[in-house]
């Protein structure tokens, strides 16, 4: 039986909702049940947000993510805020701008420069979230691939599917081509 | 093979989808977290089915749009929050006394006044029932799901026209904003109910008179070629203004009476794991999500709880509720606020069986986990 909950924080305007919406969706497509809800301050941007995805192969009653299978953190006051809630031998993946990385040795932490790589290898930093996204599915395939890449089309401006794509295939590259010293499996901290 | 349609739709937009598939054609609103939403998207889906969206200036404008829309034959909806709920009651009133179907929508925040914007609570139960000045009786439904919200948003419509009444929708937060798989009804699988209007000569149309068989008046939509009057006055058959105590007494005895008498058709429940049931829950929206998780944990550690969920919040489900505590020795109430609900239950359930309550007030869902320790505990 499939079931994880997946909690994706940072602050308002990093698109983290979106990325929840595009995630549910692929879930769907790949014919799971899913519940994607969100929490935000009243600010239109900063402040803290956090997205959250259950995807379960069975019905899900209660909407909202409370211990956690996988986080994603793209701001250190999301970080600081949230990691707690990982479940034991859960997974977080932390953006590199992050300087203080959490002090657990339950969980497997991957320090992925995903910010970083929107701006400088793509030179938009509005695809963090869709890089993000990239690495979840490497790590977790919890999703098919063509599921995620249908939903993420189906999210983002017309116009915009190519660069998109090369997102997503940046964050499955930033996976698979870790460096033990910066980022990926190496980094699991006992 | 028939195409099915499963899309993965937020709360308040399968709230517009119903509205648009019920036969919505007006929507005048003051936008309000958490229920935006419902406004943003009917402003864009409205045009689209020949339909009209207004942001009006404020919320008793909106209400006031949505009452002349619908006497205009529009089938018209609003949708706020707490704060612009309290504003809107002036107008549920009138729309309760001139007879004007229409539907608001309530997505809960915490309170009270401006309260809590982003996070959830159910402190509007009593307002739904009792905002509005004067004796008189209302309909307020609560769903659970983004799929249930598609229902009964249907419903809200359907029952508006069929009552002439205000039907009030009430969502938390949580509903209105999480995402869910909703699989859409093709064209002609939904029931839709159209209010009754007048085929007899202009001149003998009387607006407020009930004919034989009939439950409400015939409603003519101004314009259409019938003189009427409608005012928040005591009125007779012509609609006008009157201080006849006969004709104020029929009035209101009338307009509670189509609602409280007609209950089996309006009232709708649904109940999980009851039939062998020592334990009750009792809940609603999404805190009824929580008590559905508790009863299956409590079932697996030996404890036989079951959920009773009222999709109709009013009129209450009194008949219903005796039923359910002649059965069972206990009820828990469980809502996201102090003990509102929990007032009516243990008003007609109290005298068969021993009730209690368990509420909070900060903004965060109550857990499977909370219900199940306090049904452990009491």
């Amino acid at each position: 039986m499939l079931h994880q909950e997946l909690r994706l924080t940072g602050s308002g305007g990093q698109g983290l909702i979106l990325a929840g919406i595009i995630l549910a969706e692929a879930a769907l497509y790949d014919g799971l049940n899913v519940v994607q809800s969100q929490s935000y301050g009243p600010e239109a941007r900063g402040g803290a947000s956090k997205a959250e995805v259950i995807i379960s192969s069975r019905e899900i009653n209660f909407p909202k993510v409370n211990k956690c299978d996988l986080m994603l953190a793209l701001t250190q006051a999301a970080c600081d805020k949230y990691y707690e809630s990982i479940k034991p031998n859960g997974i977080l993946i932390m953006d590199k701008s992050i300087p203080n990385i959490p002090a657990r040795d339950d969980i497997t932490i991957y320090v992925v420069p995903i910010i970083e790589t929107a701006m400088n290898s793509l030179g938009y930093p509005m695809v963090s979230n869709v890089i993000a996204l990239g690495t979840i599915y490497e790590i977790t395939k919890i999703v098919s691939k063509a599921s995620l890449e249908k939903a993420v089309c189906n999210r983002i401006p017309r116009g915009t599917e190519e660069l998109n794509i090369r997102a997503l295939e940046e964050g499955y590259n930033l996976i698979r081509n870790h460096k033990e010293e910066c980022y990926g499996h190496g980094c699991r901290f006992n | 093979m028939i195409e099915r349609n499963v899309k993965l739709m937020q709360g308040n937009e399968a709230c517009v989808e119903a509205a648009i598939t019920a036969g919505m054609k007006f929507y005048a609103g003051y936008p309000i977290t958490p229920s935006t939403e419902i406004a943003e998207i009917s402003a864009e889906r409205l045009p689209k089915v020949g339909g009209k969206f207004i942001q009006m200036e404020d919320e008793i404008a909106s209400i006031s749009a949505v009452i002349g829309a619908s006497i205009a034959g529009a089938k018209s909806m609003t949708a706020t929050s707490g704060p612009g709920f309290s504003l809107k009651q002036e107008g549920i009133g009138y729309a309760v006394i001139t007879e004007t179907p229409c539907v608001i929508v309530n997505v809960q925040r915490g309170g009270p006044s401006t309260g809590m914007p982003t996070a959830p609570g159910q402190g509007d139960i009593m307002q739904a029932r009792w905002g509005t000045h004067g004796d008189h009786s209302i309909i307020a439904l609560y769903p659970w799901s983004v799929k249930e919200i598609y229902y009964t948003t249907i419903k809200a419509f359907n029952l508006a026209e069929k009552y002439r009444t205000p039907v009030i929708l009430l969502l938390d937060e949580v509903i209105g904003h999480m995402r869910e798989s909703i699989e859409l009804p093709n064209e002609g699988e939904v029931e839709i109910y159209n209010r009754k209007k007048p085929t007899c000569l202009t001149e003998e149309y009387k607006p407020y008179k009930v004919k034989e068989g009939d439950i409400v008046p015939e409603m003519a939509g101004f314009g259409e070629g019938y003189r009427f009057h409608v005012t928040g006055l005591v009125h007779g058959e012509t609609g006008f203004p009157t201080n006849n105590g006969k004709i104020a007494e029929e009035l209101i005895r009338r307009l509670i009476g189509k609602i409280e008498d007609n209950k089996d058709d309006i009232v709708e429940t649904d109940e999980y794991l009851l039939d062998d049931a020592d334990i009750a829950i009792v809940a609603f929206g999404s805190t009824a999500r929580a008590a559905k998780s508790a009863v299956d944990t409590l079932r697996e550690e030996g404890i036989k709880a079951g959920l009773f969920r009222p999709i109709t919040i009013w009129p209450l489900a009194d008949k219903p509720l005796v039923e359910l505590a002649k059965k069972v020795s206990r009820i828990v109430v469980v809502e996201m606020n102090l003990g509102q609900y929990y007032l009516e239950v243990d008003r007609v359930a109290g005298k068969y069986t021993k009730v209690d309550r368990f509420g909070r007030v900060n903004g965060d869902l109550i857990t499977p986990q909370e219900i199940v320790d306090f049904v452990k505990e009491v």
